[in-house]
């Protein structure tokens, strides 16, 4: 990576950072919605802890926790993927693309913007779990890898949006970027341990590759570790993938412009 | 105040916490006639049509469209005029024919005849094929000619069409001009008609009243406006640019009290005393001295020219320094009640 | 025309309209059916085993989560309702309509009219599902009815809230910018527990002032209870309420809006 890209890169993250932070449109939603979404799962599903067969040490909260921090990852990525769209359809994306000698380096401008806007909402996620009671049975090491997964799920949807933005240019295409995330989050075990999903839910959860991000993620939290290697293949696996698909995608874009 | 179909008495609109859109306006428009409000963007055309539709409450002043009172008798306004306003206003997820059929009902037209008159107007503004497709599919002069036809459903008297063929193609103009023109000339409907476009108002209406700044700084027939300004001036360029000195000389004896000719490195022209019955005399004078001219042109004075000798402007410049749109849809909160 | 048979007559067309608005809509109708029926599945796979907790009021979950797609209606009808006004009022049709003889009443009311249709199409189309993939209706024959006027109520006061945003924000972006605000009232009610098995103080706490949560234990009741004229009573009232309120406010919204002389 030699110096142009990463000053491109860094412009890039900057102009949608600075967006990002200066306008309450864009900044409020992003950090009260996985603060609510928290509460509701938390605080008001705590009772789900006492079913018989839930047996998480790190109590409802740490469950909960989890789930909300990877949700809050993949839906950062998908609003930079909103940025990213509505940068190409007012005309800014193609004025980037004559700017950049390597325009790799915008997508990885988006990148690092989502993933220092995931790092702001952890921080205050977490910051309101700790005084919210919650129990965090793991140590530092397996924290870190918990918020690496997390980090790792934040790379994967900004750039599965990438790709979607790239190819249509339009805000218009928002709902294909976010419908089949939404429906990958909640077809994992949201509410309760995979053991105890019954029925067709069990079925789509065993084979949902985030079912595997989800529980490693509760293992780092409670201290017990559960499939981490298969969970960072997954994570990076997916990373990979969605990298293709992003390319692909700004090829098409150089192509249209 | 007399008879006549639009009448206004220093008519103001100041916008809270805005601009003083319209600022003392006195205007009368005959029955039948075809009057054009012509001024830039921002110059207070729109919201001086919102006031006289009853849309919009003035801040001062007075006026009255089809006799009654436009704050005072607002019910009976509506029901005397149609309008086309600046957005065609249509839904795109209905049909040119149930357009029609809802505004015969909301007019409160009787059922049988609801059919009837919609269908008659989807044919009179060249729709009928198109009747039974959604509005959303519609091309823009299609649109503006449904706009047009929705305006006449209940047979108003005073039509009030405000910008009604901007972003046309020039076919799509010249049709809606035609409709104007037939409205008024053959149906006697009053045509109180806004645009910024001189060829517009020269071309339809019989008398222009100029906008500015919310005053009206000009107002009479297009034809008088201009021979305010003066007469035509004829430019020749010569074949052989020696020449220019001899047709110089020939020029001058055209030229009105005041008026000499005018010569650049390549044509001279010069105001003609005669106007535009001189420029047969000035070419036979170039033939008689033998003067071979490579293009020999006339200039009449535009409405254009009537905007710069008031303003200090034209037209389209006074539109980019003002910055934009005509005023015309309020905020959301009630207005005050005029003095 | 009389002044009775004009006003039905303008509320008629006007209602025609926003039916076929809504009907030549397919992205306004087909999220509103099927986005809330995929939550409810999610939700019963994913809680079912919430029915093992003592004092839980049902044995299926699907019977005791049913009533919920009807408030997410509610939302869509709002969204849906307001958008469509906000759209007449950007585009300035409002104008067009304001320069005939309708009335402001004329005008809400039939504005509602497409809304109240989609209302009326999803809950049989929730009741629908939701027996067929074996949840119960106690309440019978008769509550079916009960729970189509219950609905349609419900549809009524969201409607009117919709009206009301779109007459006050005068956009449709802002009338989709309420979305997350009444999302969180669904979410801080007593949609995936009931009220008394909600452990913590300040949730159960904000359910049980959360009108929403009377709504959904209304319609629930008619699933898993049968005749539980409390909460029925409750639900209607707070329908009721609302819409009672919501037309008031988008009353007094119109005169600032469908501004005329």
């Amino acid at each position: 990576m030699n110096a142009r890209f990463r000053s491109v890169a860094l412009g890039v993250a900057w102009r949608n950072l600075h967006n990002f932070f200066t306008n309450p449109v864009f900044v409020l939603p992003a950090l009260l919605f996985p603060l609510f979404f928290f509460t509701a799962f938390a605080g008001g599903l705590s009772r789900v802890g006492d079913a018989p067969g839930f047996d998480f040490p790190s109590g409802y909260t740490a469950f909960q926790f989890v789930f909300v921090l990877l949700q809050a990852s993949a839906f950062g990525g998908v609003f930079t993927g909103f940025a990213m769209a509505r940068d190409f359809e007012s005309g800014f994306g193609r004025r980037m693309m004559l700017a950049a000698p390597r325009r790799t380096a915008l997508l990885a401008g988006y990148a690092l913007s989502a993933a220092v806007r995931a790092v702001t909402v952890w921080v205050i996620l977490t910051g309101i779990a700790l005084l919210a009671g919650m129990e965090v049975g793991g140590h530092g090491v397996e924290l870190v890898g918990m918020y690496g997964l997390a980090l790792l799920v934040n790379l994967a949807a900004v750039l599965w949006a990438a790709g979607i933005a790239l190819r249509f240019r339009s805000l218009q295409a928002g709902p294909l970027m976010q419908t089949p995330v939404f429906l990958i989050l909640f077809l994992a075990p949201v509410y309760v341990p995979l053991g105890l999903l019954d029925g067709w839910i069990h079925a789509v959860a065993s084979v949902n590759p985030v079912t595997l991000l989800v529980e490693a993620g509760r293992g780092f939290i409670s201290g017990q570790p559960f499939h981490v290697a298969g969970a960072f293949a997954v994570a990076i696996a997916l990373v990979l993938a969605f990298l293709t698909w992003a390319l692909r995608g700004l090829r098409r874009a150089e192509a249209a412009a | 105040m007399s008879d006549a179909a639009i009448e206004a008495e220093a008519l103001v609109k100041q916008f809270k916490k805005g601009p003083r859109a319209v600022d003392g306006i006195d205007l009368v428009v005959a029955a039948g006639e075809i009057y054009g409000f012509l001024g830039p963007n921002g110059a207070g055309k729109s919201t001086t049509v919102h006031m006289l539709t009853t849309l919009l409450p003035p801040t001062a002043g007075r006026a009255r469209v089809a006799g009654h009172d436009v704050v005072k008798e607002g019910a009976a306004v509506r029901a005397s005029i149609g309008a086309a306003l600046q957005e065609a206003a249509l839904d795109p997820y209905l049909t040119g024919r149930e357009h029609m059929r809802l505004q015969t009902a909301l007019h409160g037209l009787p059922k049988e005849e609801r059919r009837r008159r919609g269908d008659a107007l989807l044919e009179r503004v060249g729709l009928s094929e198109a009747a039974d497709r959604k509005v959303g599919g519609y091309s823009g002069g299609m649109k503006r000619r449904l706009d047009l036809g929705l305006a006449l459903v209940h047979e108003p008297r005073i039509l009030f069409l405000d910008e009604p063929t901007t972003g046309l193609d020039p076919q799509s103009r010249t049709s809606l001009w035609a409709e104007v023109e037939r409205l008024a000339r053959r149906d006697g409907v009053t045509v109180f008609l806004t645009t910024q476009y001189l060829e517009e108002a020269d071309a339809l209406a019989g008398r222009v009243g100029i906008i500015d700044n919310g005053r009206i700084v000009a107002e009479g027939t297009p034809s008088a406006l201009k021979a305010e300004i003066g007469q035509p001036s004829v430019e020749a360029v010569p074949a052989d640019p020696a020449d220019r000195r001899r047709v110089e000389g020939v020029l001058e004896r055209f030229a009105g009290d005041g008026d000499c000719p005018h010569s650049t490195e390549d044509s001279v022209a010069v105001r003609l005393a005669a106007g535009d019955a001189g420029l047969a005399d000035v070419v036979r004078a170039l033939d008689s001295e033998g003067i071979r001219v490579a293009h020999l042109q006339l200039h009449e004075p535009t409405l254009d020219d009537v905007f710069l000798d008031k303003t200090g402007r034209t037209l389209e410049g006074a539109g980019e320094e003002d910055g934009g749109g005509d005023v015309a849809r309020p905020e959301a909160q009630p207005e005050a009640a005029p003095a | 025309m009389s002044g009775g048979a004009a006003l039905r007559t303008q509320v008629g067309q006007l209602a025609l309209r926003s039916v076929l608005r809504t009907a030549r809509q397919p992205a306004q109708i087909v999220p509103a059916l099927v986005f809330p029926l995929f939550l409810l599945a999610v939700n019963t796979g994913g809680l079912d085993a919430a029915t093992s907790i003592p004092g839980f009021p049902s044995d299926s979950y699907l019977a005791f989560a049913l009533a919920v797609p009807f408030i997410q209606g509610g939302l869509f009808a709002v969204m849906n309702g307001g958008t469509d006004l906000a759209r007449d009022i950007e585009t300035g049709f409002l104008d067009r309509l304001a320069l005939t003889p309708l009335s402001g009443i004329g005008l809400v009311v039939g504005q509602l009219a497409g809304v109240l249709a989609m209302g009326g199409l999803s809950a049989i189309f929730y009741t629908v599902v939701g027996l067929a993939a074996g949840a119960g209706l106690q309440a019978g024959p008769g509550g079916f009815l009960v729970l189509l006027a219950l609905a349609l109520t419900i549809t009524l006061a969201f409607g009117a809230l919709g009206v009301f945003a779109a007459l006050r924000l005068g956009t449709g972006e802002a009338v989709q910018g309420l979305f997350p605000v009444l999302f969180v009232f669904l979410f801080l009610s007593s949609m995936s527990l009931p009220r008394n098995l909600i452990e913590t103080d300040w949730f159960r706490t904000i359910a049980t002032y959360n009108p929403v949560s009377y709504l959904i234990e209304g319609v629930r009741s008619l699933f898993i209870t049968g005749w539980d004229a409390e909460a029925l009573a409750l639900a209607f009232g707070v329908a009721v309420a609302m819409s009672a309120l919501f037309l008031a406010a988008a009353s007094v919204s119109l005169r600032g809006r469908l501004v005329r002389t």
